[in-house]
């Protein structure tokens, strides 16, 4: 299963600089990035090439960070290519509490990651219904 | 025991040393030109002060008279009998200075080695004093008292982690003495440099200095695997010493050879009856270079009545709940910073530094607590963040009847204490 790295954060200025810098010295790189916010604070997730590492420095920097299990699929990028992912997860009761998506550089594929409570179990439904899932080494090296 | 005959005289004993002692004091207070002033304006004849009944006749001391009386209006030696001088930390305003005879630093040192004993202490421990030398009384208040009972003192004052946790590991330090923030802030440094605290030495804690509730000592026992003793006094009345948990803690012997203790109910000035909650006030028994009679602690209590498994039969008193004047209104009810610590020390997602603000918003009082998450309670989901939110508020009203705003913040954002922490922030114009 893939991890996302979730940090805390306040909403202040200076907080995206402060993380990527700890990142950037790291040779860590980021594949995406996304924030949920809260008004005073918010949570900002990466999906980084070493979430392990990652995760450690920015811990070891002050902050609080954690490590978060997500679901990634790989789909064809044209019209309707989410909305088959999306069917199948709605008709198996499954809530998705955050989701984000990025492009690979071929331009054909996107990445479709997303927050669920039993990864596992929406990845096992995901494959027996023919959705490619990525996994977390081939997700972070892309 | 360091002193068995003293620490365990009877009752009656005990208050007829009390009164004979009394008349020495008044007759020390009646060479100041305080003391003088207040028995001529009162119509006072402190020769007819010959009961501890008697003393309620006169009126309270405050911190404000002794800053009135500054330098000398309440020094009853000449300047040549002086040893040393120290100055309150001026927590809630203007420092004041007190004095001290050599017998008086004599007589403090024997009570500070009689409090340490009463805890365990031993000549065989090595003890970090890490309070502020120098004015302030905290620092060489234990300092004489343990190098009195022959501890090897480290006199490392407060401040500087790196070099308390070298000392701690370097000599096997076995008692600290600590304010309690100072002791939470520590114990974190230890951790982030990788250290067991629960691997050093120290067993045992003073804790002094700032007022603190019994969920922070319980979580300071926790973090350092020791024993957490309270520990009080005030420079006014020599400094640390003047109350002392034994063994057992539960509750302060106060010293009862040395200072003469009322409880009273700090709006009308009225004694209250043993056992109920007030004012400390207290009179100094044997002090030869600054008397001080019924003074006004501005610390709230209540005495214990029944005696202690550990057989002293000094009084003791309950852990100060906090000061007169550190209780804020907010809302029209009363809050002491206690009250919230309680809480928030029950939260183990929040670290250990907290902050209240209290600001006026269109007319209304808010009261605003910043509080830090802690980094390994942190799951990575905003829901959990509101939750917590809402439960920290949710406990404080249920508390404090007031409705609190949280304000989460990062690791590590409010400033660390190092000595006495400013944990209220009143941003609230008249």
């Amino acid at each position: 299963m893939p991890y996302q790295v979730s940090v805390f954060a306040e909403n202040r200025p200076g907080k995206i600089e402060r993380i990527t810098r700890v990142l950037a010295e790291k040779k860590i790189n980021i594949r995406a990035i996304t924030i949920s916010d809260s008004g005073d604070y918010g949570i900002i997730k990466l999906l980084l090439d070493r979430p392990e590492d990652g995760c450690e420095c920015l811990k070891s920097e002050g902050f609080a960070a954690s490590l978060k299990e997500v679901a990634a699929v790989r789909l064809v990028d044209r019209p309707g290519g989410l909305h088959g992912v999306s069917r199948l997860l709605c008709e198996s009761g499954v809530n998705v509490e955050d989701a984000y998506g990025f492009m690979l550089k071929s331009h054909e594929d996107a990445i479709f990651v997303f927050q669920v409570d039993n990864v596992e179990r929406v990845e096992k439904i995901l494959q027996e219904n023919g959705i490619p899932i990525v996994r977390e080494n081939e997700l972070y090296l892309m | 025991m360091w002193n068995r005959e003293l620490e365990t005289i009877s009752r009656k004993d005990l208050e007829a040393l009390q009164t004979k002692k009394l008349k020495t004091a008044m007759e020390a207070a009646a060479k100041t030109t305080y003391y003088s002033g207040v028995f001529r304006e009162n119509g006072i004849d402190p020769a007819k002060i010959t009961t501890l009944d008697h003393l309620k006749d006169l009126p309270f001391a405050t911190k404000n008279d002794l800053r009135l009386s500054y330098p000398d209006g309440m020094v009853a030696v000449p300047r040549s009998e002086i040893v040393r001088m120290h100055a309150s930390s001026g927590t809630t305003g203007k420092s004041t200075v007190i004095f001290y005879t050599m017998n008086d630093i004599n007589a403090w040192a024997d009570l500070l080695a009689r409090s340490m004993v009463a805890t365990g202490t031993t000549r065989d421990d090595v003890f970090q004093n890490m309070m502020g030398y120098g004015l302030f009384t905290g620092g060489l208040g234990l300092h004489y008292g343990a190098e009195r009972l022959g501890c090897m003192v480290i006199p490392s004052a407060s401040g500087n982690s790196i070099r308390q946790i070298q000392l701690m590991q370097d000599f096997g330090t076995t008692v600290i003495h600590i304010t309690p923030s100072y002791a939470l802030h520590l114990v974190e440094e230890i951790r982030n440099r990788g250290i067991d605290p629960r691997g050093l030495k120290v067993k045992k804690a003073y804790l002094g200095a700032e007022p603190y509730s019994e969920a922070t000592r319980d979580k300071i026992q926790d973090q350092w695997d020791m024993e957490a003793y309270n520990s009080y006094g005030l420079s006014e009345l020599n400094g640390p010493g003047v109350a002392f948990d034994c063994a057992h803690r539960c509750g302060m012997h106060l010293w009862e050879d040395c200072y003469y203790m009322e409880v009273i109910n700090p709006e009308t000035g009225e004694r209250l009856p043993e056992g109920e909650e007030g004012e400390l006030v207290l009179t100094h028994l044997n002090r030869e270079a600054m008397p001080m009679l019924r003074y006004r602690t501005r610390d709230l209590t209540r005495v214990i009545p029944e005696p202690c498994k550990c057989g002293r039969t000094h009084r003791r008193i309950e852990r100060i709940k906090g000061r007169t004047d550190d209780m804020f209104i907010i809302g029209g009810v009363n809050v002491f910073p206690s009250q919230i610590e309680t809480v928030l020390m029950d939260v183990p997602e929040v670290g250990n530094n907290y902050q209240i603000v209290l600001e006026r918003e269109g007319g209304l009082d808010r009261i605003h607590i910043k509080v830090e998450l802690r980094s390994e309670m942190f799951q990575g989901d905003l829901r959990d963040l509101d939750r917590l939110k809402k439960r920290i508020v949710e406990q404080l009203r249920s508390l404090i009847v007031v409705t609190a705003r949280i304000e989460l913040l990062e690791p590590g954002s409010l400033p660390p204490s190092t000595g006495k922490a400013v944990r209220v922030v009143d941003n609230r114009k008249i």
